[in-house]
């Protein structure tokens, strides 16, 4: 027993070190796993406090940018209101204004993108009714899925994080794949698993598949920047030019599929019966 | 001894404050961040209460990491360089250490620079490869924990500098 305490006494040093050391690198694993870092996030008050103080200063040097783009959005949809052809769809239901998906905005407050994991903070947390999985976009395309959520504020698992798989399809032709990203370029992600028999050319859109029950369908994300086949020749792997300036995110938007919990029940319940 | 505290405190705040405000936004050639934090570890007393050391280090990690969202990455590195320091210090400084007589701003030049260089490229290595988390990323982490440590190793110079002027 004496020798136990006198063994204790001498490497104390060298245990807390140890015993801290396999804390951080627990905390550090699991952050590399998909909705794991439950305890180590910017969605608490203070970080969250702090980011949000830094961005009342810094907001103004981006009022420019921010008003040119919701001008730009404003004009856009204007100019689909009133070119709708089909008159009949303009119905004032108030009952089915937010049945199929409803729409929350929210600041960005805090943005990486020079790590291999990025996430990025929002000021708008469960108050204002953001929740775990629901998708981010702007007004020019895709942005990333909520991951931790607080009272105020929120978290997002951006595009350009090595955990993020989204599917994406060719607007032309309804060919899907998984969009990945592999580090470095924060402007360019990767389309995998893309059929060979897809008719890829330069230039071309990719949008969002109706796939997930987290983004609608046809939600831009980008044009085919580059492409080649694998190896194998039977996918695709291809090179997207993002629609977002993903270094300059301002103003997002919150989507919530109404139908979300169903669909996800309903396929459980498929799986579970198997 | 209470002012010592004090300045400790004070430094703790202030460098994560700079490092969340400032220099986690340099991005500088799309991904060159210098990490100036770890002055905390560099600049913390030289004396015999390490475990005080080693806590305070993590814990200035584990800060680091909520605001990045990074999990322990920076507590990992910021540990491991805090356990380390009292050999390099040895190593380094030789005799003088051994009376707990070194102040690191009134070094020489270049036992400082050596001093600075080794804690901060140990840091950055660490950390740059807890962030990746793969062997088969090692010329990233290398050319990362490469440009990013002497972007680092700049600033910590010139801090140390800077705020020990007035004292000569």
């Amino acid at each position: 027993m004496q020798q136990i305490v006198n063994f204790l006494i001498k490497y104390r040093n060298f245990l807390l070190f140890a015993f801290l050391l396999f804390l951080s690198l627990v905390f550090t694993i699991q952050s590399h796993s998909y909705h794991r870092s439950k305890f180590v996030n910017s969605a608490n008050f203070l970080s969250g406090g702090i980011y949000g103080g830094l961005d009342d200063i810094s907001e103004y040097f981006d009022l420019k940018i921010h008003n040119a783009q919701l001008v730009e959005e404003n004009n856009r949809l204007r100019s689909r209101l009133y070119n709708l052809t089909d008159k009949k769809d303009q119905k004032l239901d108030t009952l089915a204004f937010n049945s199929l998906y409803r729409f929350t905005t929210a600041k960005v407050i805090n943005n990486n993108y020079n790590l291999k994991d990025n996430f990025i903070t929002l000021r708008g947390g469960s108050k204002k009714g953001i929740k775990q999985d629901l998708g981010v976009i702007t007004s020019k395309g895709l942005v990333g899925i909520v991951d931790r959520v607080s009272s105020n504020y929120a978290t997002v698992l951006s595009i350009l994080n090595s955990n993020s798989q989204i599917n994406a399809k060719l607007k032309k032709s309804n060919h899907f794949g998984i969009l990945v990203w592999k580090g470095g370029d924060p402007n360019i992600v990767d389309l995998v698993d893309v059929q060979s028999k897809a008719p890829v050319a330069l230039g071309d859109t990719i949008v969002t598949g109706g796939k997930s029950t987290i983004f609608p369908e046809g939600i831009g994300i980008g044009t085919i920047n580059n492409f080649k086949l694998d190896p194998s020749e039977n996918f695709y792997t291809i090179k997207i030019k993002l629609f977002n300036d993903m270094t300059n995110v301002g103003y997002v938007y919150v989507i919530e599929n109404m139908n979300g919990d169903e669909i996800k029940t309903l396929e459980q319940q498929t799986v579970d019966e198997q | 001894m209470s002012s010592s505290i004090f300045k400790n405190i004070l430094r703790f705040v202030l460098l994560i404050l700079l490092q969340v405000a400032i220099f986690n936004n340099i991005n500088f050639l799309g991904y060159i961040n210098p990490y100036p934090y770890i002055l905390f570890i560099l600049l913390f007393p030289v004396g015999d209460n390490r475990a005080l050391l080693i806590f305070t280090s993590f814990l200035l990690g584990l800060t680091l990491d909520m605001f990045s969202n990074s999990g322990g990455m920076h507590a990992a590195a910021s540990v491991t360089i805090a356990y380390l320091r009292p050999w390099i210090l040895q190593s380094i400084f030789g005799i003088a250490y051994e009376y707990n007589a070194i102040k690191v701003a009134k070094a020489d030049f270049g036992e400082r620079l050596l001093y600075i260089s080794i804690l901060v490229f140990t840091h950055h290595l660490i950390l740059f490869f807890a962030e990746s988390f793969n062997f088969s990323d090692i010329i990233y982490i290398l050319k990362k924990t490469l440009f990013s440590g002497i972007f680092s190793v700049l600033l910590c110079m010139l801090f140390i500098t800077l705020f020990s002027l007035k004292r000569k």
